[in-house]
């Protein structure tokens, strides 16, 4: 038995994903965002989150996923790492799951279209559901955000 | 008792009390005559003492003593202020500095301060000119330290030895005060009081300061002039109750000398003395008792003058702004759902938070800013230490001290401006021969200013000195291979003076401790680079030289002019734009395909701002008339076309976060009254 992590889970695509929960800041529903000119299109914006101009992104679009209209389950999900605030429009939040670190397996080299590095590791939990574990620091590594604006021009 | 839980308070209120006594000095220095300026610097002498002699900083407390007893020598017109005495108690200051830096380190605060002893109570002793020290004056300073009979210096003798020339009757007076006495002080001043109505008091022990504050066992012995007989005076005294004891001497010249030489504290007959009155030593007698008298209201009045300041983390002035802002937003709400409710109550209720919010708005910004008189205020005492000891002479003109600056920014500047004040001083300023030579005056000036502009301070040094020379910086900057000779031809002369920015560049020719060792400057560039903000030098050679930094206000307000692009808004900072108008379409004209405009008798390029920003939903070629803001870049001007104005108003920069960087002609973001973010334009990525 490893050590217990404290997940939350929330749903892209219909797959269902993980950020640990020291990780997360906050949990909103969909503000209105104000476009931020000159950045890659999974950037959204930026919104005002109690006095801090937070930047959002859509994680479909950053794994290269189709983007699709927001809905009513939409949320953002605050994270914080390497001390950077970042939003992450997600379609649903609904989850806090204990699991065991020693159950996260590392990642098969595709998993549903996402690049393996931005994965920390596939958990299994509860009855046989899959958990995809991110790897924040890779999601919000800004030499490929470089590389992509190279790519689009 | 727990001395941990009182130290911050310590260090803080000695800092406090050490700038002030810098302060202080400095002005005394500059206008020795004015006392009051003594009683300040006293008073803070005073409270340090005591602070560190509670805290057990024993080292602290003594030093503070000696430089105590000098100045208490001086505000009572004792002793007069020369630059002997000012180095020494400068000295003094800094050995003070240095021990409460080294409690601030963890440190025990002790230090080695044999040396500014001894020549303080050379000073207290007034041999510091003399070689030989008189009997009376040695006495005096053995007496004040054994803490027995009251003694007199030289002065104070003199005072007396006249009094009695002139005929007028001074006593040595040992007062008693009962064992349950419990207002020492209020009997002492009664005391005092009583022999001020019929005379002067000439020395007490202890002083009249540590009298008031109690801090004397039962007894104290006062030399005083009076009007009285022996007898009436001591049926006086003894009148005042809780008065255990009194002892009155008539004192005569022999009696005095005898007293001075010998310690002695023999009571001895009445002689006749009858020499013309000699007005000077009544006069002196009574300036000295007025100086004691306003010194005992100045003590008493000194707990009202303590400024009413508390210390606040600055984490929590960001957490009360951020949530000031949520609050900010509910109201914008509440104004909306009362519009639409129209309920008067309601509707006044909103109003009136309305008013309050925005009050506190103000406060709450305002806390975060700090006037740049935090950081000016320790260059005085630098100038004069560095003038002095480069035999220069200079004045430090400051202005604009109260300018305000945000908290984190105030804290980062300090040393970059050290460093140009250093170099100013070492290199700009000429040496007075030199200075005599080119037809200057004798002193230079160094102009300390700071203002604010729009989003930005600045913070100007610049001094009349010999200005940069151009060859010599090239040579320099080819020998230290930081330009080639070919590049250096090409260079302007505003490109050749940043060069002395660059990296290992030094001009000096020779190596001083003050600066020249070739750091400086690229370390004050890529300080205030890193700070967001921008430096720049323009120099006239022979005449001297400017250093103008450029500081963003970051978390702080700004003007701006608010516009809509489409259904997008923006901010534009107020100080970059020259002015708002209307074009016709036809008014633009084609110039090898860049659009430009009339104005104002110039020919400036149009910037398309819908363009510039990628905008998803204005075009504004379907117009037949455009909004433009006309802005300026240094002496570059542009229109921008955007699509409506909104209006002016007050916003706070917000960063756009760590992860969305460097993005063009975007500076920052705020929070508009609604909730919303909007961008701030940064002007000067639209003119090229």
């Amino acid at each position: 038995m490893g050590e217990e992590l404290k997940v939350i889970v929330f749903s892209l695509a219909h797959e269902e994903y993980g950020i640990e929960v020291d990780k997360v800041r906050t949990i909103e529903r969909l503000a209105p965002i104000t476009r931020v000119p000159k950045t890659p299109s999974f950037i959204k914006g930026v919104i005002n989150l109690r006095g801090i101009v937070v930047p959002v992104i859509d994680l479909r679009g950053r794994f290269g996923l189709t983007e699709s209209a927001t809905t009513e389950n939409s949320r953002i999900i605050v994270v914080a790492v390497n001390e950077m605030e970042v939003g992450f429009i997600v379609d649903s939040a609904n989850d806090v799951v204990d699991i065991d670190a020693d159950t996260i397996d590392s990642p098969p080299e595709i998993v549903g279209g996402i690049k393996a590095k931005y994965l920390r590791g596939i958990a299994k939990f509860g009855d046989n559901r899959l958990l995809i574990m991110l790897n924040l620091s890779e999601v919000l590594n800004k030499n490929e955000i470089i590389q992509l604006e190279q790519l689009e021009v | 008792m727990d001395m941990n839980a009182y130290l911050s308070m310590f260090i803080d209120e000695s800092n406090d009390h050490l700038q002030s006594l810098n302060e202080n000095l400095l002005r005394l220095e500059s206008d020795p005559e004015d006392l009051s300026i003594v009683q300040s610097i006293f008073r803070s002498a005073h409270t340090l003492k005591g602070m560190s002699a509670t805290m057990g900083y024993e080292d602290l407390a003594s030093l503070t003593h000696e430089m105590e007893n000098v100045l208490d020598l001086v505000r009572n017109s004792k002793l007069k202020m020369d630059s002997f005495i000012f180095d020494t108690l400068f000295k003094g200051l800094d050995a003070l500095e240095s021990m409460v830096q080294d409690i601030v380190g963890g440190g025990t605060g002790k230090a080695d301060v044999t040396a500014i002893v001894a020549s303080l109570q050379s000073i207290v002793k007034g041999d510091y000119k003399t070689a030989g020290a008189s009997a009376g004056a040695a006495a005096a300073a053995t007496g004040q330290t054994s803490g027995g009979a009251a003694l007199l210096d030289e002065f104070q003798t003199s005072v007396i030895q006249q009094s009695i020339d002139s005929g007028h009757n001074v006593y040595y007076i040992e007062v008693e005060i009962r064992e349950d006495c419990v207002l020492k002080g209020v009997r002492a001043y009664m005391v005092f009081d009583l022999l001020g109505k019929n005379g002067d008091i000439v020395k007490s022990e202890p002083s009249v300061t540590d009298l008031e504050q109690e801090k004397f066992d039962r007894s104290f012995t006062v030399f005083a002039i009076s009007t009285l007989s022996q007898q009436e005076l001591e049926t006086q005294i003894a009148e005042i109750s809780e008065i255990e004891k009194v002892t009155v001497a008539l004192l005569d010249l022999e009696s005095l000398a005898m007293l001075n030489n010998a310690a002695a504290k023999e009571q001895a007959p009445a002689a006749p003395a009858a020499v013309p009155a000699e007005a000077t030593a009544k006069e002196e007698a009574g300036k000295q008792v007025g100086a004691a008298r306003s010194q005992a209201a100045a003590a008493s009045s000194a707990p009202a003058a303590v400024s009413r300041t508390i210390r606040v983390d600055i984490d929590r002035l960001d957490a009360l702004m951020n949530l000031f802002s949520e609050l900010l937003i509910d109201r914008v709400r509440l104004e909306q759902l009362s519009s639409e409710i129209r309920r008067n109550d309601l509707t006044e209720t909103v109003e009136h938070m309305t008013r309050v919010s925005s009050d506190l708005q103000n406060i709450v910004l305002k806390l975060r800013m700090v006037p740049v008189d935090s950081v000016f205020n320790r260059f005085p005492r630098m100038i004069r230490d560095l003038a002095k000891s480069l035999d220069k002479k200079i004045d430090l003109v400051i202005t604009g001290a109260d300018t305000e600056l945000d908290r984190t920014v105030i804290d980062e500047i300090g040393d970059p401006l050290v460093h140009l004040l250093r170099n100013s001083v070492d290199h700009g300023i000429e040496t007075v021969e030199e200075r005599l030579a080119a037809g200057k005056p004798e002193t230079g000036t160094i102009h300390l200013r700071a203002y604010h502009s729009g989003n930005h301070v600045f913070i100007e040094v610049e001094e009349d000195g010999r200005g940069i020379n151009r060859e010599r910086v090239l040579k320099t900057a080819i020998k230290n291979g930081v330009v080639t000779e070919e590049q250096a031809k090409q260079l302007s002369n505003e490109d050749v003076n940043m060069l002395i920015f660059a990296p290992g560049f030094s001009t000096a020719d020779k190596i001083s401790d003050i600066s020249g060792r070739g750091v400086g400057l690229d370390v004050v560039k890529s300080k205030i680079t890193s700070l967001g903000g921008n430096v720049t030098v323009d120099s006239a050679l022979g005449r001297g030289t400017k250093f103008a930094v450029q500081l963003p206000l970051t978390l702080s307000i700004i003007s701006a002019m608010l516009i809509k692009l489409g259904s997008e808004k923006y901010a534009i900072p107020l100080t970059s734009i020259v002015e708002t108008g209307i074009i016709q379409k036809d008014q633009i004209l084609n110039v090898h395909g860049n659009r430009m405009i009339h104005f104002r008798n110039a020919i400036i390029p149009l910037v398309s701002l819908g363009k510039v920003l990628d905008s998803p939903d204005f075009n504004e070629h379907n117009e037949s008339e455009t909004e433009i803001v006309v802005i300026r870049k240094g002496d570059k001007w542009a229109a921008v076309t955007v699509d409506e104005f909104i209006g002016q108003s007050e916003i706070v920069l917000k960063t756009l976060g760590k992860y969305l960087t460097n993005i063009e002609a975007i500076s920052g973001a705020t929070i508009l009254g609604d909730g919303q973010v909007a961008l701030i334009i940064d002007p000067n990525a639209l003119i090229k």
